[in-house]
């Protein structure tokens, strides 16, 4: 069997970042492969089916659904406003007549001699995409959106709330060990992107959301502070759509964990530059991961789609970090990668890898604890 | 399936490779006939290759295939590794069939409607649960959500069919016509996209069919199919579950990358793997005439099927499982109820993020004993919560009046559930926290503390989770499936003896007299909370004699009366149960974690015998 090691995150200075730009419906792609855009260009727009409203006209005027288009003053495939009357009774001499009213307007989408239902679609929503990152548009799937890609600097995080922002980074912190408390954010950190350490408490966001802040970036986050922060706990991790006025990225995990050095020196190098953002999380099939991206901005980007490389197994020297307890959290190097299976203090067998930790202390580690850092 | 499935092909097979196309890997296993028996021989692994960049299953079943090759020295594949090799030329080259089931692709997918929640769209639910797919919604004239939410909600949901179901023949049109109207007004669009017509399965009132073919046609694929209520007290689900899984082979399956190239190779339809999982519990109960529980525990489903009485039933309980749905077992359990089976103590904050790092970190392991405890007290609570659902749905027809007895007023397990546990024969656990354990006992302890079992019930775990390749084995040579699933497929772990009924604390609950195989005798009083490990080889059983000895508590011959019955063994041997049902335990912590310390001890479940 090959060898599956947990998907690594990227930390790198340096790397070609595409980006998948789609409407979720058909519609119209508003640039050509080629085209340089900036991260707020829109590159495709379209229209979404307004909201489709059921109303029970023949209940209203109390007559039979079978008859209901004798009473009918709109056609299907009528536009009507608000209020409009779609049907009325002939009364009694002309008294007592019932009436139905529009609730919304839009267009009438269908009436039902079974039922007596007639249902109103209303006006179509617009829909845009812009371009979320600087970059040249390398492909265009007609009528769906584009491909952006961009020379970047890229981390990738484990797990993130909120969705797309662009925004200035700048430090909260000092060092990756340290707490970014409510004291630490000020106000001239509203619109931008704060760099924090090994963890957040709940009271620095509610800071951070009061004071404009446009995202946070941390090592930890308490599990059990999302349902403070969202009024509802996190079950899956399918995230990216909260609205939480600002975008949390959590570079390690839940619990108070060092931020992994080479990520903070890269944010910290990146200070300033204007950064794209996305808390969206999906751990299952298809995986996303919220993620830094920080594009270089210059023109020399590939016009031709970039095809990563396969992912390699991972080798002796390898950047890791442990992602369970007792190892939890840990930076270190592949030592060894013994092809036989060990007995765990389990009494589990599973494969394993020796790594040495950043104060030379060396461990063993079941292959599937250990999460590769990607440079 | 259909509840009248034509006769089973019994094809003389010598050899059989099976695959099963998971999510994430895809298992081979070689069945032959060795002698005058079907046996697992081998078995092989590869990465499911259903997503980019190689976006062709049969990538995936070639790799495992070509593992079971070299592992079993049988050439499998054909001589451009293009293909399967069938039929069998010699012992060693070639296969007599090859078959496969597939959940590659979040599976199969359904919304299903009816008119009144808690009958025909129960109905449909049933039907859909039992054919092996997910249900994403069910909506009804009667589930709350006003109607502009349902058409919102359909809209938004991008299913692989519809099953629409409502009215008896000859009931209400007006309702089923109207739930038609919504479907037509959302516009439902298929999850594979592809510009196929969504699949549309009407299985309802039969007098409304014109107006639905008006309605749906051109919005749609829609099929016909018999009345899946065609009065209160029947149900018939066969014609809607043969549809689905029709209708899965021709556009669910033919959609999916290289599916139909798999579907070329197969010498049986591709089933869904739940679907394929029901089949061979249906069969086995049938077979031996008893009535089993099973249940898979998944990193983000768990399934339970069941068959009482010959009654077939099936749940998924979509957000509950070991890994990315672990969040979601602390959040409907509850932090008190996961503790209340960690036999030491832990900081709660501690904890709540080692789950929430299971969720974003899914494929770890535990690799401390604390971390293995924790893990399986949440099982625990996965399992415990997922049986709940399937009881409440695994009930008889609502809507339907019933006489009822005196006896009725003292069944146990919900007012009309058909799940009654004092009738279990067999109890099978699959999924990686039961069929891994690293002890066999561990599995049986989780198994017990979450399901209850009452009176004598044998229990097993399914080893290398060969159930579904054995389920669409069974449609092909039933003789096959079944010896292949009791030689090779089950690991008996032993039998739970455990009376139903409250106990008085502190007061003896149970005699339990045996006759060893090696003819000596044994005569033990058992106190209350109490968990006694005999161990017996699952060649061996044992006469008993079970006598209560409080008032109110059964073994399964009623209230207080004694039993006699043979005991089988298993890996794990006897485990006699006297907590009492249902299982209480005490609310003070050190007593608490001194009792659970006491039956870890007693069961020798952990290589620290619960002293950590």
């Amino acid at each position: 069997m090959a060898a599956v090691f947990t998907p690594g995150l990227k930390v790198t200075e340096h790397t070609i970042v595409l980006k998948d730009r789609r409407l979720p419906l058909e519609g119209e792609v508003l640039v050509r492969a080629g085209d340089l855009v900036k991260a707020e260009d829109i590159v495709a727009r379209t229209e979404l089916p307004g909201k489709v409203y059921p109303i029970n006209v023949a209940n209203q005027l109390s007559v039979d659904p079978g008859r209901l288009r004798d009473f009918m003053k709109v056609d299907v495939g009528t536009p009507v406003a608000v209020g409009q009357q779609l049907a009325e009774t002939a009364g009694f001499l002309g008294f007592f007549k019932s009436e139905s009213v529009a609730p919304v307007a839009g267009k009438i989408e269908s009436v039902s001699t079974v039922t007596g239902q007639v249902i109103i679609q209303a006006e179509p929503i617009p829909v845009q995409i812009d371009a979320y990152i600087n970059g040249r548009v390398v492909e265009v799937i007609p009528g769906e959106g584009c491909l952006v890609q961009a020379n970047a600097t890229m981390v990738q995080g484990i797990f993130g709330l909120g969705g797309e922002v662009k925004a200035p980074l700048v430090m909260g912190v000092d060092s990756p060990a340290e707490v970014l408390t409510a004291d630490r954010l000020a106000p001239d950190m509203a619109g931008k992107i704060v760099v924090g350490g090994c963890y957040v408490p709940l009271a620095a966001l509610w800071r951070a959301v009061e004071l404009g802040v446009a995202g946070v970036v941390t090592g930890g986050f308490d599990y059990d502070e999302i349902k403070e922060l969202l009024g509802y706990e996190v079950g899956v991790a399918i995230t990216g759509g909260e609205q939480l006025g600002l975008t949390l990225i959590v570079t390690e995990g839940f619990g108070e964990i060092a931020m992994a050095p080479a990520t903070h020196a890269l944010l910290r190098k990146s200070a300033g530059r204007r950064a794209s953002i996305n808390g969206a999380t999906q751990i299952r099939a298809g995986v996303i991961r919220p993620e830094v991206v920080v594009t270089f901005d210059d023109e020399a980007v590939p016009a031709e789609k970039y095809i990563p490389p396969e992912p390699q197994g991972l080798k002796p020297g390898d950047l890791v970090r442990g992602i369970r307890t007792p190892y939890f959290g840990r930076i270190g190097r592949v030592v060894d990668l013994p092809a036989q299976p060990a007995v765990l203090e389990t009494e589990s067998k599973a494969r394993i890898m020796e790594i040495e930790f950043a104060d030379s202390t060396r461990a063993l580690l079941p292959r599937s604890n250990v999460e590769s850092i990607e440079q | 399936m259909s509840d009248q499935r034509p006769e089973k092909a019994n094809r003389p097979l010598r050899s059989v490779l099976a695959t099963d196309c998971g999510s994430t890997t895809t298992k081979a296993i070689l069945i032959e006939k060795v002698g005058d028996t079907y046996r697992q021989t081998w078995r092989g692994e590869a990465p499911t290759t259903v997503e980019a960049p190689f976006e062709d299953v049969t990538r995936g079943v070639l790799n495992a295939a070509q593992e079971v090759a070299e592992l079993s020295g049988r050439k499998l594949l054909t001589d451009d590794g293009a293909g399967i090799l069938t039929p069998e030329i010699d012992p060693h080259t070639g296969v007599d069939a090859y078959i496969s089931t597939s959940s590659a692709g979040g599976g199969l997918q359904l919304v299903v409607g009816g008119v009144v929640r808690s009958m025909t769209a129960e109905s449909a639910m049933r039907a859909a649960l039992g054919a092996g797919a997910i249900v994403m919604d069910t909506f009804s004239s009667n589930d709350k959500r006003r109607p502009h939410e349902q058409i919102e909600r359909i809209r938004q949901l991008r299913p692989d069919m519809i099953l629409l179901a409502g009215g008896v023949d000859g009931g209400t049109r007006k309702h089923v016509v109207a739930l038609a109207e919504r479907i037509r007004a959302a516009r439902p669009r298929t999850r594979l996209g592809g510009g196929f017509d969504l699949p549309i399965i009407f299985a309802g009132n039969k007098s409304v069919r014109e107006n639905i073919h008006d309605l749906l046609d051109d919005i749609s694929d829609l099929s016909v199919v018999d009345n899946i209520r065609p009065t209160m007290e029947t149900e018939n689900l066969g014609p809607a579950r043969d549809k689905i899984h029709d209708l899965f082979m021709e556009h669910v399956m033919a959609q999916a990358p290289g599916y139909s190239k798999l579907m070329g190779w197969t010498d049986a339809p591709i089933m869904p793997t739940p679907g394929a999982v029901g089949l061979i519990m249906q069969t086995i109960a049938r077979q031996r005439g008893i009535n089993v529980l099973g249940v898979d525990i998944g990193g983000a489903t768990t399934d339970v099927f069941s068959v009482f009485e010959g009654i077939f039933n099936r749940t998924v309980s979509a957000n509950l499982g070991m890994s990315y749905s672990v969040s979601n077992v602390l959040a409907e359990a509850g932090l008190p109820q996961i503790l209340r089976w960690v036999p030491f103590d832990i900081d709660e904050k501690m904890l709540r993020n080692r789950i929430g790092n299971k969720m974003i970190r899914p494929t770890t392991i535990p690799q401390t004993l604390e971390e293995l405890k924790i893990e399986q007290a949440i099982a625990r609570e996965a399992l415990r919560l997922a049986f709940i659902q399937h009881k409440e749905f695994a009930v008889g027809l609502r809507g339907v009046q019933k006489q009822r007895t005196i006896a009725d007023a003292f069944r146990q397990g919900g007012d009309d559930t058909l799940v009654q546990m004092l009738d279990l024969d067999l109890m099978v656990g699959s999924g990686g926290v039961l069929s891994h354990a690293p002890r066999r006992v561990q599995s049986m302890r989780m198994m017990i503390d979450a399901f209850a079992p009452e009176g004598v019930t044998e229990l097993a775990v399914d080893s290398i989770f060969m159930m579904p390749h054995l389920g669409v084995l069974s449609t092909v040579n039933e003789l096959a499936a079944t010896q292949v699933f009791e030689r090779d497929c089950l690991i008996y772990l032993g039998t739970c003896i455990a009376p139903a009924g409250v106990t008085r604390p502190g007061k003896p609950v149970l005699r339990v007299q045996l006759r060893l195989p090696d003819g000596t005798g044994v005569d033990e009083t058992l106190d209350s909370m109490t968990l006694w490990h005999l161990p017996l080889d699952h060649d061996s059983s044992v006469d008993a004699v079970l006598t209560p000895l409080q008032g109110t508590l059964d073994v399964g011959e009623g209230p207080g009366k004694p039993r006699e019955v043979s005991l089988r063994g298993g890996v794990v041997g006897l485990v006699f149960d006297t907590r009492g049902r249902p299982i209480v335990l005490p609310d003070d912590h050190s007593a608490r974690v001194t009792l659970l310390r006491k039956w870890v001890s007693a069961l020798g479940e952990y290589p620290d015998a619960g002293v950590n």
